[in-house]
């Protein structure tokens, strides 16, 4: 059984991003929900499926659904942090090969910038947590910092291996007329900013902005009446292996490990097959460990694989080509975002920074800390 | 603290803690040792699980400084966070203190030591041995 091409992306859209204090996180998603409808030349008594993941509320997936006068045949909260988004198409994808759905809108919004809103990690001190609570490591920042000391003391991976990251990924951004940070940033920048949690610096680490995102996911008879090309789903493989990183097998392997073994066997393509690869950067530590758990690079030399600029505009790996959650947005879960940056590459939409001749994506969410992974490969008809 | 601890998982565990002991668990079908405190063996599953005291002693698997604390911890910075792989195979997140100017980094061979916490409760810390 496969979930290939079993369903294509019709229609994406953002919300307005940034700081946004005239909104919720209701009106967020409404607003990317109808441009991204309007985009798939749907309209709302079209969807038949509703997909949600948020940190806000109580029962957030019934909130946003009444919220937008939907009363779905079809839904799933799946809440798996940042990577909640690329399970939802996995999901969306085998739902409507089941027939149990034609329609599916994935949604997400916050506005923890403006309202702060976002519930912190470090309140939950029960349970599993209560053996880490007592010893205050900022989560999730200190967990992601645990990981790359780990992943330095084993292979030598310096500071401005991490800082390349995050300068090439600025370089996207700057391309990118939406983006949050645009300013030049070099890798002195980042070594030269404030030390968070050792051996992450302020400039290691993801914005934190308000946005929403939609994504309109629909089945294949479908896609052949959509305005715009569709956007078909090539493999999907998920998995997650902690919620604590005390409770991480290694460090150093994500669970991106498996979801992109069976992400590729889906597909039936390689890895060199890639032409823009979109990977959740909450911090630059998740991009090298990430890169290494899909098998881009050999365990330790991601540090390698992503220096002298070779993930920034013009080099040969392009990665996070919006400008990704360190310097275009981050609200929260960042994971629709990686989907909806694949779909514009693959339609060529995508301006300055447009990836020539992009035929194949791949959007790969890592959530909590290193605890859940997805990933999607994308591609033309 | 939340009211809700400790719970039926973990109160032996911190009894154990009470008394200047380090405890953790035994799988008695598969022989691996589990930390956190549970009632079933994550890695096959069983119920069979005994109580040990562990040695204390280990080495630091990964640490990190920390700069920038969560509110109730501000005043503290900084102060290092690890994960500790004790002798008897599992892991565990602690605090290394009394470091003295000694070089805390991955590999380094530490032992435990109980102190009270930042709410008066009897806690496991670490310290860095030669």
């Amino acid at each position: 059984m496969t979930l290939k091409k079993s369903c294509a992306i019709a229609g994406v859209a953002e919300s307005r991003l940034g700081v946004v204090p005239d909104s919720t996180v209701l009106t967020l998603q409404a607003e990317a929900m109808v441009k991204a409808l309007a985009e798939a030349g749907l309209e709302k008594k079209d969807v038949d499926a509703v997909f949600s993941s948020g940190n806000w509320g109580r029962l957030p997936q019934l909130q946003i659904s009444e919220y937008l006068g939907i009363q779905p045949s079809y839904s799933d909260s799946t809440s798996v942090g940042g990577a909640s988004f690329e399970f939802h198409l996995g999901h969306a994808a085998a739902a409507i090969q089941a027939g149990l759905c034609k329609v599916a809108v994935i949604l997400y919004g916050s506005t923890q910038r403006s309202r702060q809103e976002r519930r912190i990690f470090e309140a939950h001190t029960d349970l599993g947590y209560q053996y880490e609570t007592p010893y205050g490591l900022p989560i999730p920042v200190g967990a992601y910092a645990l990981a790359a000391s780990r992943h330095m003391a084993l292979y030598g991976t310096k500071a401005e291996h991490l800082a390349e990251l995050a300068v090439s990924t600025r370089d996207w951004a700057r391309l990118n007329p939406i983006a949050y940070r645009r300013e030049p940033l070099t890798i002195e920048d980042v070594l030269n900013s404030d030390m968070i949690a050792s051996p992450l610096h302020r400039l290691d680490c993801c914005l934190v902005t308000d946005g929403g995102g939609c994504v309109v996911v629909v089945s294949p008879d479908i896609a052949q009446s959509i305005p715009k090309e569709p956007i078909w789903l090539l493999g999907q493989g998920e998995s997650h292996s902690h919620a604590q990183i005390s409770e991480m097998p290694e460090l150093t392997i994500t669970p991106a490990k498996e979801s992109g073994e069976r992400a590729f066997k889906m597909a039936g393509v390689k890895h060199g097959d890639l032409d823009v690869v979109e990977i959740y950067d909450s911090f630059t530590i998740t991009v090298l460990l990430t890169l290494e758990s899909l098998g881009f690079c050999k365990p330790g030399t991601s540090g390698e694989f992503v220096s002298n600029g070779r993930t920034g505009p013009g080099g040969e790996f392009p990665l996070n080509t919006n400008g990704g959650g360190l310097s275009y947005c981050h609200p929260g879960q960042y994971g629709i975002f990686l989907l909806i940056e694949s779909v514009r590459q693959l339609r060529n939409e995508c301006g300055e920074r447009q990836v020539p001749n992009a035929t194949l994506a791949m959007a790969s969410g890592t959530g909590g800390v290193l605890s859940s992974s997805s990933t999607c490969i994308l591609g033309l008809d | 603290m939340s009211d809700e601890l400790p719970d039926p998982d973990s109160s032996h565990y911190w009894e154990g803690i009470s008394n200047s002991e380090l405890r953790y668990q035994l799988c008695n079908s598969c022989k691996k040792s589990i930390f956190y405190p549970r009632s079933i063996c994550p890695t096959c599953g069983g119920n069979d699980i005994s109580w040990q005291v562990s040695s204390g002693l280990g080495e630091i698997y990964a640490c990190s400084t920390i700069y920038r604390a969560p509110p109730k911890y501000k005043d503290k910075v900084p102060y290092i966070v690890a994960l500790i792989d004790l002798n008897e195979g599992f892991r565990m997140m602690s605090e290394i203190i009394d470091f003295e100017g000694q070089v805390v980094s991955v590999g380094k061979r530490v032992q435990v030591t109980f102190r009270d916490d930042i709410d008066g409760k009897p806690t496991p810390y670490f310290t860095t041995i030669d």
